[in-house]
């Protein structure tokens, strides 16, 4: 067998070493190009290079996990949202209509303080923490991320229930120019959330102004939001606008959507299924193999106790 | 270049290539890191729409044939009803692969309790046999007649198709609806043919029309 040597090749037509040495570094550039055009555009490319402004005085909080987050990219760009469309890409495309300061929020109900907060008021007397808390969607798919905010239970003391206070309702902002998914009638609007008392005084929820040392941006619910890391994350209401407490369970927006798949607890439990669909895995958002989902979202030895007695399939 | 070349050497390549892309463009998306925060969902989703939208192309293609009576149309029939096959299975191996991950126990456990992922699969294994049945020979060995009457198979599996839809979302139903409102125009349109060329039949005045029923 004749093995010729290759002696056709300019020597312009070989790369440069350096260049070549390179080439990983262009096609990660290229593929993130790729990921912005795909996350629907350039604007969305742009928005999630141009973070909002950082907040300042954040220590670090408690309960946090060690686990890998989940790319701050992926935080903002995947999100469901339905007040600016049901798409996960469209909140990052066009919650950019709304307008989060002045913002006012109203406490009301049963309560000693009721009254309508500016926002810089209603967060200033808190310290401001870090969580790192993994978020678990009923929809099968998780992130960890690193809110900003501090323990709701702080608040809801400012406020001072009064003893018929059993519940806290949560309301999001309505405003279809805002907000432009409330045009059409998906849930109803606006998006409304609850927590029993003892829930929203536990330790671990949290309202939370940012994330990954930022400024919450638009699309993740600014500029406040609940985090309630052992529930599903549709009970992490975003723009919040109203907290009332009752004396009788809210119904949640989805509970009212459809209560046989969406119950009022809506704690992660891997035992009871979506009707539709198997709760015993979940893909972590990055990861391609799927994970075992953890009881209470793996926050069982801090909010065993809070159900002690109940039967979740029922109250699920 | 006669129009039958044509067809076989520009067209009917010119439209493989076009059905091929919305796989090229995810397989390029996948490798890129193009498909945003949740690849797998971006990929199982994709190849859903594209089994849905080749079905409802399939069917398309017979009453845009009668009201336009472009018949050189009929030729691609097949390749877009394969290509709804094609990516159907795709779609199904994204569930058994990426999303069960061929837990075969997990998967005879969801199939018949999942309702969405029941009325999905027999629109799957409704296809098979469409597919199977697709060659000429087959159409030779069936005749024409019986190949027909199997063939009104795919009506059962778009609307499955559709239902499965449907049923997978979570409150948000405009885009089923949207392919549930095409397929009924799609059914009523041939409803109109079938109407319109049974009423020229039967009518004594252009008895000629009766020929184009054999067809």
């Amino acid at each position: 067998m004749l093995i010729r040597q290759a002696t056709g090749i300019l020597s312009a037509e070989i790369t440069d070493e350096r260049l070549y040495l390179r080439r990983r570094e262009f096609l990660r550039a290229w593929g993130l190009a790729a990921a912005g055009l795909a996350a629907g555009g350039l604007d969305a490319y742009a928005q999630t290079s141009n973070r909002p402004p950082k907040l300042e005085n954040v220590a670090k909080g408690p309960f946090g996990t060690t686990e890998d987050l989940t790319p701050y990219e992926s935080v903002t760009t995947y999100n469901n949202f339905y007040e600016f469309g049901t798409d996960k890409s469209s909140p990052a495309l066009t919650a950019g209509s709304l307008k989060t300061r002045p913002w006012t929020v109203k406490v009301d109900g049963e309560c000693n303080r009721p009254g309508d907060y500016d926002l810089d008021d209603f967060v200033k007397p808190h310290a401001l923490q870090e969580r790192v808390y993994r978020m678990r969607c009923v929809e099968g798919w998780s992130m960890v991320i690193p809110w900003v905010g501090f323990p709701l239970g702080d608040a809801i003391k400012r406020f001072d229930p009064t003893p018929s206070a059993k519940f806290v309702e949560f309301t999001t902002l309505k405003d279809s120019r805002q907000m432009p998914g409330q045009r059409s009638y998906v849930l109803e609007w606006p998006y409304v959330e609850g927590l029993r008392l003892d829930e929203a005084m536990h330790p671990l929820t949290i309202l939370a102004v940012g994330l990954y040392g930022v400024a919450l941006p638009n699309q993740d619910g600014a500029p406040l939001r609940l985090v309630v890391p052992w529930k599903y994350g549709f009970k992490g209401i975003k723009s919040i606008v109203r907290i009332r407490f009752v004396d009788r369970q809210p119904v949640g927006s989805w509970q009212r959507q459809n209560s046989n798949e969406y119950g009022f607890y809506s704690n992660v439990n891997p035992q009871v299924d979506h009707p539709r669909w198997s709760q015993a895995t979940e893909r972590r958002i990055g990861e391609f193999f799927k994970r075992k989902t953890l009881m209470f979202n793996g926050y069982g030895d801090q909010v065993a106790g809070l159900y002690a007695g109940m039967d979740l399939r029922k109250n699920f | 270049m006669s129009s039958a070349r044509l067809t076989r050497f520009v067209a009917k390549p010119a439209v493989f290539a076009a059905a091929l892309a919305p796989l090229g463009l995810l397989a390029y998306g996948a490798a890129t890191r193009g498909l945003g925060a949740n690849p797998i969902e971006a990929i199982t989703h994709g190849t859903g729409d594209w089994t849905l939208r080749f079905l409802l192309l399939t069917l398309a293609v017979t009453p845009l044939r009668a009201l336009s009576g472009w018949n050189a149309i009929v030729r691609f029939r097949r390749m877009l009803g394969l290509f709804a096959f094609f990516y159907g299975c795709l779609h199904l191996l994204t569930y058994l692969w990426l999303d069960k991950f061929f837990s075969w126990a997990d998967i005879v456990h969801d199939i018949p309790r999942r309702p969405f992922i029941t009325v999905g699969f027999l629109a799957f294994v409704v296809l098979v046999p469409l597919a199977a049945t697709s060659t000429a020979g087959m159409i030779r060995r069936l005749g024409g007649r019986n190949w027909r009457l199997l063939h009104r198979l795919i009506y059962l599996a778009a609307a499955a198709g559709v239902v499965h839809y449907w049923w997978l979302v979570k409150a948000d139903i405009s885009r089923p609806r949207l392919y549930a409102l095409t397929l009924a125009a799609l059914l009523a349109s041939r409803l109109y043919v079938a109407l319109r060329r049974s009423s020229r039949a039967s009518s004594p005045v252009r008895p000629r029309a009766s020929i184009s029923t054999t067809r």
